[in-house]
């Protein structure tokens, strides 16, 4: 399983690396960590004939808190767990970031990378859907902002252009006294999810759920919310009744695919229980 | 001979070189000159090869070759079967390499000899290879139906039947009977070193040397040698440091002809090893058997007779051993207990999938699945207790040798040794707190339904005809050990240290080193199977230590003048009549080889059990407490041997929970990579517990011992599944598939649900 | 492509396509044959090794990539007089039967214990869950990178 050939180039800066890959027409990848693309040339079901490494880009590597959290797109997962101030600027994301992969890779991987790759069982794509978040990216057409529900096109497919590269991810503040879980179901530890769910909401002055945000992945060829779940909280006391019913509008909201691991019937209901125990510890 | 050493948790040799990175596996040789072979392996599942051409991959640079069987004059050469090697098995053995016909996906079509395996493998897309597809046979099903046929012969190759008593007979008056059908899926055992082989052909002195060798290097010697034109004194195969075997490695395979051969045709070293994908599509498969069986039993639950017919799908070839598994199935279904009308046959049947070998316990996973899960189905129908039932029909001790059930064709006979099979019951019920643990059967609790189940098993061990070692005697006092058993991780260089120095009675530092598996070692070895090398090499080593004193002995007499059994030989020195010493190292030199001849099998024998509980939403099963309990009648190193348990059991869960060989109705292995073959990981059963014990030792070896070492994995499957079934019992699901994954747990429930509501 | 890097405290340079990985590179051109292949698509560990303290996979990293960092195998976590703490610990537990996959739990339970020497089980049973291994069964694994804590939490100077 060894590689193909390919030629290599490690930019310094961001122009330049933007300049590589469009002047490939679509022949070049972009690699951070490589975690993701790596193995897939091991396969050889990815051949570019050019890879562009962009470690060496600079700024692309911090975590600022500034109302929101801004992670650079060399960000890795490691980064994320090691960082202290993240359990309360943005603990869903934290609580995602647990179940990503394995140690060793979590010293490799990337943000960027994860969203690029747009595995659909992956959890940062979800985690994205999930927030609202924004995704900063510089192409050869210059520098843009794409919504986080326009990003994922499909399995392994962004709204990305050849020549684009992530360069930031955005997520909104994270008001003190939300609530929020995340569940996730695999096969083993660290393995991509069957299913997952993140949810979170606000509670107004009534003391109802307000805002209410719920992703899934594994469920489809990407990340998504679902809004026919998010209005059966909205305005609603989250309690055991409501929580079930918001389980059964997850079965009912969904259209997943049978695969060599799991039946269809299997992650519609898999997912329903993932959304149920998500907000069953959200409200505890 | 001393019992200082046998017994003790002496620390492993072997280790000071594996934590260092310094143990040499074939992959780390890399001789001058060598050319790295990388194979073209067929992506159809069952075609004729109407061309193949390799002129484009010829211009590369960097690549020096690419043979097909068109450079094998007369046709490639085919590789005969090792174990039950039945004149009916020929015409479903495997050539070295594709010629006409290609019988599954992974099969070798051509070997490319390059400057590194990264060029090979850019080699392997410019070579065009022209396949005209034939309908893919999957599935049992369409093997029967035979309008695709792998072979003139059809698909079918033997049926065996495993006969005891009148089966017929008991059944025909049975006032209980229970049939039902199980089936366990196709999964193997995936070695963490893939497979590897390194070839050098030295023209000047004639002699080929093969690197890589594992578990049957003599054997393997000798079918090389056939097909290769060479007399076996002009081949060595080397063992080197082997990352695990578990039956699949070291069997000949046809890399084990194409790399020599491709060492002779180029006059360079070659060396060829396996990557992952490969090794999927490539190394032996297992396990995929089928049972449809019928129970008879008294109202008391006393068992009258077995009767059934089970199914081993045997892929596209019948490989070294591929009966072996299937012959288990049906001969070993009774286990440990007293079935004496027993009529079970096996068909081994032939697909379009990779082929069949053995793997750790084989067949006897299968078998121990399919009836144990039979006897907790018939408890609960005759409102028995499922231990109780089990006691009334385990065999006694007094009651052995017990015959098992007679296999034909290829009469084969087996008894159980010795065994005190209540003895390991109760200690695992024990263990397990089974008593205190009886009100948590099925119950919710926190979410989660809690099951519990056992089951006994048995463990065959020491497979003959012969083992050989030779020990020597070296200038300094030391003493080498050469054995013609494998070393596959299990620790036989540390094991085979203590048994020698018990045996010379000298400190274990005095055992300078053992050397194992090369065929240079010793004039006639067997290898590392059926859980046999402590008690075969382990007693041919105790004769050698014999006819090495023995030889002193006549060397000392015919110095010291005198006669032989006037000397007495020492750990340090030989002593002779009238106070005549000589120190030991005066005879250095001196070597003697022993053997040890065994017929018969040595029978190690247990009880598993399981504290289980099943989240009904998820299908996630988790393992609370497992205990296992096994008697091996002697043990050399108990540290040793409670690794082989514990590793042996989690290779079962794996099986039970996890591995999966999954095809599509084209013949497409669909599980192609680490991702998707599932294997346990440290975090999924941290809660299982060994317990070994000597209660009877064998009496067929002088050791005493009993081979172990598959045990472990053998009870797993029917063990979980009866614990499943228990926590699930309100829903009346019945497990009777492997594996337990939690999909297929919940389908289980789901659909038991839908049965209820249907009502 | 040349590419410098320093392996187990020293300094090398190799020439190798940008397509070779750290793990072949450690293999067949630096010789250090400790590092093993064991899947090439990272998903089994037995080729980890520590980039600058920390345990990655080397089969995913391009030889390449390496530039300027320091890379550190199990050859680097050995010496020839005695076995380590951590590895004394392995031996003890017989945390080890094939062999295979021990360089790669040898670097990342020093990763591991390095970096959390109070690790707990759990802990030590979810980062090793990245390490398969096919012979232990992992919990003599698990008991024997327990049974090490002790020594990381001495001075760095002490832990051989």
């Amino acid at each position: 399983m060894k590689l193909p050939a390919f030629e290599y180039a490690c930019p310094a800066t961001l122009a330049e690396a933007v300049s590589l890959l469009a002047a490939r027409d679509g022949d070049a990848k972009a690699i951070a960590g490589g975690q993701s693309l790596v193995p897939m040339m091991a396969f050889r079901v990815a051949s570019p004939s050019l890879l562009v490494d962009l470690r060496r880009l600079p700024g692309l590597k911090e975590i600022k808190i500034d109302g929101g959290v801004r992670l650079g797109a060399l960000v890795r997962w490691r980064d994320i767990l090691d960082d202290a101030r993240l359990a309360r600027a943005h603990p869903l994301l934290v609580a995602a970031v647990k179940h990503v992969a394995h140690y060793q890779i979590r010293n490799r991987g990337t943000v960027g990378g994860s969203i690029a790759h747009a595995d659909p069982a992956a959890e940062m794509p979800g985690i994205v859907v999930a927030c609202d978040a924004e995704i900063a990216v510089t192409g050869k057409a210059g520098a843009r902002v794409i919504a986080a529900k326009d990003f994922f096109l499909g399995a392994l497919t962004t709204a990305l252009a050849p020549d684009e590269i992530i360069t930031e991810i955005r997520f909104p503040a994270w008001p003190t006294g939300r609530r929020f879980g995340f569940q996730e179901f695999a096969l083993r530890r660290g393995d991509f999810a069957i299913a997952a769910a993140a949810v979170f909401y606000d509670i107004d002055a009534s003391g109802r759920a307000a805002n209410a945000h719920v992703g899934v992945i594994g469920v489809g060829d990407r990340p998504m919310r679902l809004p026919a779940v998010e209005a059966v909280l909205n305005g609603a006391r989250v309690d055991g009744d409501l929580i079930a019913r918001a389980a059964a509008a997850t079965s009912a909201a969904v259209e997943p695919q049978d695969d060599i691991h799991a039946s269809a019937a299997y992650r519609r209901s898999l997912v329903g229980t993932m959304v149920e125990r998500a907000l069953g510890a959200a409200a505890a | 001979m001393k019992n200082t050493f046998i017994g003790a948790p002496v620390e492993r040799r072997e280790d000071l070189r594996f934590l260092r990175g310094r143990g040499q596996y074939v992959g780390d040789l890399a001789p001058q000159g060598l050319l790295h072979a990388v194979i073209l392996r067929s992506a159809v599942a069952h075609g004729h090869i109407r061309s193949i051409d390799a002129s484009r991959a010829l211009t590369m640079p960097g690549v020096h070759a690419v043979i097909t069987a068109k450079d094998m004059p007369g046709g490639p050469p085919i590789i005969p079967m090792r174990l039950q090697p039945l004149p009916e098995f020929k015409p479903f053995e495997q050539p070295v390499i594709a010629a006409d016909k290609v019988r599954y996906v992974g099969e070798p079509i051509a070997v490319v000899l390059a400057d590194s395996a990264a060029v090979g493998e850019d080699a392997l897309e410019a070579i065009a290879v022209d396949i005209a597809p034939l309908p893919p046979v999957a599935d049992r099903a369409t093997a029967t139906k035979g309008a695709s046929a792998l072979f003139e012969k059809g698909n079918t190759a033997l049926v065996f039947s495993a006969v005891r008593g009148d089966a017929a007979a008991a059944f025909k008056d049975a006032p209980y009977r229970r049939r039902e059908q199980f089936k366990t899926q196709r999964h193997y055992g995936l070695t963490m070193e893939p497979r590897g082989v390194l070839a050098e052909w030295d023209a000047a002195q004639g002699i080929l040397r093969v690197f890589g060798a594992a578990k049957v290097p003599f054997f393997n010697r000798r079918i090389l040698a056939a097909q290769i034109g060479l007399p076996e004194t002009a081949i060595d195969m080397v063992e080197n440091d082997v990352g695990g075997g578990f039956g699949a490695r070291g069997e000949f395979y046809p890399e084990d002809f194409l790399i020599p051969f491709a060492a002779r045709q180029v006059g360079r070293p070659v060396r060829w090893i396996e990557d992952r994908r490969e090794n999927l599509m490539a190394m032996n498969h297992a396990r995929e058997a089928e049972a449809d069986v019928e129970i008879a039993c008294t109202r008391d639950g006393v068992i009258l007779g077995l009767r059934g017919h089970t199914y081993a799908d045997m892929g596209a070839y019948m490989r070294t051993n591929g009966a072996v598994g299937a012959r288990n199935v049906a001969q070993f279904m009774s286990g440990p207990y007293r079935i004496e009308n027993i009529d079970i046959d096996v068909t081994l049947f032939m697909t379009n999938k990779t082929p069949v070998g053995t793997y750790r316990g084989p067949g006897r996973f299968e078998t121990d699945f399919f009836r144990e899960r039979l006897f907790d189905m018939v408890a609960k129908d005759l409102g028995i207790d499922r231990v109780e039932f089990r006691r009334r029909n385990l065999v006694a001790d007094a009651e052995m040798p017990y015959r098992l059930a007679t296999i034909t064709p290829f009469e084969s006979k087996d008894e159980l040794d010795s065994g005190d099979y209540q003895s390991t019951l109760d200690r695992c019920l024990m263990e397990i707190g089974w008593n205190e643990k009886q009100k948590l059967q099925g119950k919710l609790i926190d979410g989660r339904y809690h099951g519990l189940a056992l089951g006994c098993f048995i463990e065959g061990g020491a497979a003959g005809p012969k083992e050989t070692v030779k020990i020597a005697l070296n200038p300094d006092a030391t003493f080498t050990v050469l054995m013609g058993s494998s070393a596959v991780g299990q620790g036989v260089e540390t094991v085979f240290a203590q048994i020698a120095a018990d045996a010379l009675e000298v400190p274990l530092e005095r055992i300078r080193e053992v050397l194992h598996g090369s065929t240079a070692y010793v004039s006639d070895g067997y290898g590392a199977y059926h859980s046999r090398s402590v008690v075969m090499g382990g007693s041919a080593l105790l004769d050698a230590v014999e006819k090495f004193r023995a030889a002193v002995r006549a060397d000392a007499a015919r110095r010291f003048g005198c006669a032989e059994d006037a000397v007495r030989v020492g750990d340090d020195k030989v002593t002779g009549p009238d106070g005549r010493a000589l120190a030991l190292t005066e005879f250095a030199g001196i070597a003697a080889e022993g053997f040890f001849l065994n017929k018969k099998h040595t029978w190690t024998y247990g009880a598993h059990a399981a504290h289980v509980t099943v989240d009904a939403k998820t299908g996630r099963v988790e393992i609370l407490d497992y205990a296992a309990v096994e008697d091996v009648g002697r043990i050399i190193n108990p540290n040793t041997l409670k690794g082989q348990v514990i590793g042996s059991l989690v290779q079962g869960l794996g099986g039970a929970f996890l591995e999966h060989l999954v095809y599509d109705d084209q013949g497409q292995l669909l599980t192609g990579s680490l991702m998707d073959y599932l294997l346990p990981t440290a975090s999924d059963f941290p809660n299982l517990r060994s317990v070994t014990t000597e209660l009877k030792p064998s009496p067929i070896n002088p050791l005493g011992a009993k081979g172990a070492g598959e045990g472990g994995i053998i009870a797993a499957g029917g063990v979980v599944a009866n614990a499943v079934a228990n926590a699930l019992g309100d829903f009346g699901v019945e497990p009777r598939e492997l594996p337990l994954s939690p999909p297929r747990v919940w389908e289980m429930i789901d659909a038991a649900r839908s049965n209820a509501a249907a009502e | 492509m040349t590419t410098r890097f320093e392996v187990n405290g020293k300094a090398v340079e190799v020439n190798v396509e940008p397509r070779m990985t750290l793990a072949d590179c450690l293999r067949e051109v630096l010789r250090l044959t400790g590092t093993h292949l064991g899947c090439e698509h990272g998903v089994c560990g037995a080729c980890t090794v520590l980039v600058d303290g920390e345990a990655v996979r080397a089969c995913l990293m391009l030889a390449v990539q390496a530039e300027g960092r320091s890379v550190t195998t199990v050859e680097g976590l050995s010496n020839d007089d005695d076995l380590t703490p951590l590895q004394k610990s392995f031996r003890k537990h017989h945390a080890l039967q094939c062999g295979f996959c021990t360089p790669g739990m040898i670097t990342t339970a020093h990763a591991l214990l390095s970096e959390e020497p109070d690790c707990d089980a759990d802990r030590v049973r979810e980062v090793l869950s990245g390490n398969i291994c096919r012979c232990t069964g992992y919990i003599p694994i698990v008991e024997a990178v327990l049974d090490a804590r002790s020594a990381y939490r001495k001075p760095a100077g002490d832990r051989g």
